[in-house]
This record gives C-alpha cells, sequence and structure tokens, in this order.
C-alpha cells in the first residue's frame, strides 16, 4: 500500500536558522531519505518552495480564476513529501515516526487510492460489453 | 457436510445461537485477516447464518457447524467481491482480488479476534469508537444495542461505526498483534477500549437496564481472551482482576428500593465470592510477572478493600501507598482524589482535604462528580458547614444518576 506524507512546519523558522543549522537540517532529510531506499519503500519525494511561490487556481463559471496565495493561511505550511510503499498503516505511522519533519513539525499520513490506468477502463469496458451478452 | 438427521428448528435456533455466541469474533477475524474489510467479512457472516436457518432444518445440523458458516461466509464473499469488481470504483480492485484464505475450512479455524482487537483499538482510530467497534466486531452486538448503552441514538452510532471500519480497510491498519516493542503501549489501547465498554455497564448500578448490565459481562468476556492469548501480558490479568472485583460488588451497591449505597456501607455478604476467588487468582498470578502497572495497582486497591469481607478493619496504609504508585504511573488526578479520600481515613479529614487542595489545581478536576463530592464530604467532616453544602450542590449538578444525587442531597440535608 502507498502511502504519502504530508510534511507540515512553519516555514519561515527555516530562515532563521544558522547556515550549520541548515546543513544539519538537509542532511538529516538526505540521510532519511537514503534509509527509505535502502529499505526498499521509497517512491518519491520533494521538497516544496515557500508559499510565498504559490498560486491558486479555479475555474468558476468557465472562466479561471487565478490567485497569488496558497489555498490555506495557517501558521504551518505545506513543506514538502514523501511517497512510500509499506505493507500497512503500522509500518507508514513508523517510518513517520522517524521522519525529520516530525520533529519540527507535524505529518499528515494518507494512504494513497489507486485509480485505474486507460489501459485497465478500456479492459472493464470489454468485458463489460462482453458480460451484458 | 450433513449429518442424516434433520433437525428441528428450535435446535438450528440453538446451534445457530450456541456458534454466534462462541465464533462470531473469529470467523470475522479470519474473513477479515487479509482484506481488513471487517464489514464485508460482518455482512458475509451474517449472510451465512441466514442461510444456516434455511439449510440446517432440511439437511440436518452440519457435524462442525463453524466450519460449514465459514465455507458459506468465505463463498459469499467471493460473490460480493465479483459484484463489486463491476459495480465499485477502481479503489476496491486490489482488496477484492485477493484470495480469501484456504487454510482450515474444516479442521480448527486460527483465532484470529486478538489481531482485529488491536485494529479495532488502534491509535488511529477515535478513542471514543473503539470500545463500541470492539463489542461489535469481535462480539456480533448490533448499532441499537451498543447505542443504548452508550447514549447514542443506534443510527448515530452506527455511522460512526461504518467511518472507523472504512478507515481500517482504506488508511490500511493491520489487523495483527503488533510486534513486541510496540505491544505494551498498544495493549493499553486494547485494555483501555474494554474497561470503557466495562464502565458503561457499571454505571447503569441499578441494574436496570439489561443492555448496560450485560456489557460489563461482555467487556469480562473480551478480557479473558486477551489474558489467554497474550498469557505474558500481566496488566491484562490486573485489569481482568479489576473488574471481577467490581463486578463482585454489583448487588450491594443498591438497596432493594434502588438506593446508592457507598462502598464502606455496603452489606458484604451480598458481594460475590466465588467472582472474588477469581480476581485474587488472577491478581496474583498478575503480580507473578514482576511487572506493575495501572489495572494491577487498581485492583490491588480493590483487593485491600476486601478486608471489611474477612471482618478486619481497611489497611488505609496500604491503601494510600497503592494511591501513591498509581498516581506516580498515571499522574491521574483521580487518582490523587481516591488518594485524598484514603488519607483522610488514616490520618483525620483535615489531612484529606490538604491532599485534594494540592488535586484542585488541574482543570480537569472542575467537572469531575467525584472530586466535589470527596470534597464535600471531607469539608463536612472538619465542621466547615456552609462550604461543604455548596461543595454537594456542585456535585449534585454534575451526576447523570438520580439515585447518587440522591444520595448527595441526603448527606447535605444531614448538615442541618
Amino acid at each position: 500500500m502507498q502511502y504519502l506524507f504530508l510534511l507540515y512546519s512553519d516555514e519561515s523558522a527555516w530562515n532563521k536558522m544558522s547556515p550549520e543549522q541548515q546543513q544539519q537540517g538537509i542532511a538529516a532529510y538526505r540521510a532519511y531519505t537514503q534509509a527509505l531506499q535502502a529499505a526498499g519503500v521509497y517512491v518519491g519525494s520533494n521538497r516544496l518552495r515557500p508559499t510565498e511561490t504559490a498560486t491558486t487556481v479555479r475555474t468558476a463559471n468557465g472562466k479561471l480564476q487565478v490567485l497569488d496565495g496558497p489555498f490555506i493561511e495557517s501558521k504551518e505550511e505545506l513543506g514538502g513529501y514523501f511517497l512510500i510503499d509499506v505493507p500497512d498503516l503500522d509500518a507508514a505511522l513508523s517510518w513517520a515516526g522517524k521522519c525529520p519533519g516530525a520533529a519540527h513539525g507535524v505529518i499528515e499520513v494518507r494512504s494513497i487510492w489507486p485509480t485505474m490506468a486507460p489501459a485497465d477502463q478500456q479492459n472493464v469496458a470489454a468485458q463489460e460489453a462482453l458480460a451484458a451478452k | 457436510m450433513t449429518s442424516p438427521n434433520p433437525c428441528s428448528g428450535a435446535q438450528v435456533q440453538e446451534a445457530a445461537e450456541a456458534v454466534a455466541r462462541h465464533s462470531y469474533g473469529k470467523l470475522v477475524a479470519f474473513l477479515a485477516a487479509r482484506s481488513g474489510n471487517v464489514a464485508a467479512a460482518e455482512d458475509a457472516l451474517s449472510e451465512a447464518f441466514a442461510a444456516a436457518l434455511e439449510d440446517w432444518p432440511v439437511n440436518g445440523c452440519p457435524a462442525n457447524p463453524e466450519a460449514w458458516l465459514l465455507t458459506v461466509a468465505r463463498r459469499k464473499l467471493i460473490d460480493s467481491a465479483r459484484r463489486r469488481k463491476y459495480e465499485a470504483p477502481a479503489e476496491e480492485f486490489d482488496l477484492t482480488a485477493e484470495p480469501v484464505p484456504e487454510t482450515a475450512a474444516d479442521s480448527e479455524i486460527p483465532d484470529r479476534r486478538l489481531g482485529l482487537m488491536f485494529a479495532c483499538a488502534h491509535p488511529a482510530i477515535d478513542v471514543n469508537i473503539r470500545a463500541p467497534l470492539m463489542l461489535q466486531a469481535v462480539l456480533g452486538l448490533d448499532a441499537a444495542r451498543i447505542g443504548s448503552a452508550f447514549l447514542m441514538s443506534p443510527a448515530a452510532i452506527g455511522q460512526r461505526l461504518v467511518r472507523a471500519k472504512t478507515k481500517i480497510r482504506q488508511a490500511g491498519i493491520p489487523l495483527r498483534i503488533p510486534e513486541r516493542e510496540e505491544l505494551p503501549a498498544r495493549l493499553e489501547t486494547v485494555l483501555d477500549a474494554i474497561y470503557a465498554a466495562f464502565s458503561e455497564g457499571w454505571l447503569d448500578a441499578a441494574g436496570t437496564d439489561a443492555a448496560r448490565r450485560d456489557l460489563a459481562e461482555e467487556a469480562i468476556y473480551l478480557c479473558r481472551l486477551v489474558a489467554r492469548l497474550l498469557p505474558g501480558e500481566p496488566e491484562a490479568l490486573g485489569l481482568l482482576a479489576l473488574m471481577l472485583y467490581a463486578e463482585a460488588r454489583r448487588k450491594a451497591r443498591r438497596s432493594p428500593e434502588g438506593a446508592y449505597i457507598a462502598l464502606a456501607e455496603q452489606d458484604t455478604s451480598l458481594w460475590d465470592g466465588e467472582r472474588i476467588a477469581e480476581a485474587e487468582a488472577a491478581l496474583v498470578s498478575a503480580s507473578g510477572h514482576g511487572i506493575l502497572g495501572r489495572y494491577q495497582l487498581e485492583a490491588a486497591i480493590q483487593s485491600a478493600h476486601l478486608a471489611r469481607r474477612r471482618g478486619r478493619v481497611n489497611n488505609w496504609a496500604a491503601v494510600v501507598q497503592l494511591y501513591d504508585a498509581l498516581l506516580a504511573l498515571t499522574g491521574s488526578p483521580v487518582a490523587g482524589i481516591n488518594r485524598a479520600v484514603a488519607l483522610a481515613e488514616m490520618e483525620g479529614a483535615a489531612a484529606g482535604l490538604a491532599a485534594l487542595n494540592a488535586v484542585a489545581g488541574d482543570p480537569r478536576v472542575l467537572d469531575y462528580q467525584p472530586y466535589w463530592a470527596a470534597r464535600a464530604d471531607l469539608l463536612a467532616r472538619t465542621g466547615s458547614h456552609a462550604e461543604a453544602r455548596s461543595a454537594y450542590e456542585i456535585a449534585i449538578g454534575l451526576e447523570r444518576d438520580p439515585s447518587v444525587r440522591e444520595l448527595l442531597a441526603r448527606r447535605a440535608q444531614q448538615l442541618g
């Protein structure tokens, strides 16, 4: 089962850190990523630029609305994610607890809802057509 | 699978009920073990029970009714998986495509109930729904009965049970016993949920509400199960002892007219000796492990209160010491309140009141009835009648049981 870790933290804290502290922070995330890879559970991860670079988009009455800023203004912002593949929630929670983000922020753990690939959809359509006959 | 003798409707009903009572949770746990789909397992099992009531009178009661039900339930599960393949959105695919375990249809069905209980009491499940969830998934209690015990409408509790089961499946909460290093913390949540179920039953001290009275028995059943399946865990035995001690005094807690009777005034001849003996045995067995815990301490306190039954005065020094240990272990203000009450018995009301004042800083006690009742009693004993009266009033305002309210009002009136 795949799980997405959404890492929330106070992004202003980063700029208040000394260069040494920032290096330590980066090293901690690098070590964590390597541990995930070594365990064979790593699927992907990324860090996000600060929310001041965020742009929010929606369409209303077919018209595109573009706004400066994140969807939700809060004290702790979404700053990055990890996507991992483990057998169950217990394994996911155990990995989330080891993530450096759990120490300087909070991590929301969400299970991935698999969607069908286009090829599968065609398959099902064909099966349904056969079943109808 | 069939015996030559068709059996009567009454026999069928009896056989089905016996399996339901003994094997319901075992079958649900086994059917849901791999998919994590508790709701589907329950549905399949209830269809299997319905099939049994039709089949057994015609073809005879099977030699192994449990295996018969498992086979039918498993078939229903596969059928519904096939149906859903066309109806349900994509997320069902990975679960329904999974093979239902093929082992042990005709031999002993492995007991996976403990794994199911650990899933029901998982930290990722809302703490307030853990006990109801366990009662439903492991014991098969319906939403109406659970709702009446937990003072919620069947619709509301049903909705929350569905949500919890969906979370188990969709979030991937495993139905298994946790690893060794996680076990103590996870077992605590299981035992807490069992105790929560018991406490709901206990609150109905008059025993007028059958749904709630039975809940205490169901909780004891669940705890016996945990203690049997995890023999190395003394806290399971500790909780079992605690509940048996409490249950042993059920008949003594009310007068025939239904008035509440405090522990110190109870007729000890009404205490159930058999349950007390079982509680003592469980506690002794727990202490043999040499690992102290909250439930063992609480059970030991209950055991100390039995002195009166043996014609001796309570050893309050020992009780205070046990509360000291409990307080150190849990930091619970409830332990602090009870410690103050025990201290008052040993050193007088003023000492008890001083100890109680030390607990008063905790905001959690301010809407806790036993704190105000204890405070009122101690104030009355030190002669501060006006303060005692207002404390009784707050206690009465916080109590939902009318007979306890009555007792508190009587005590307030005696102050003149």
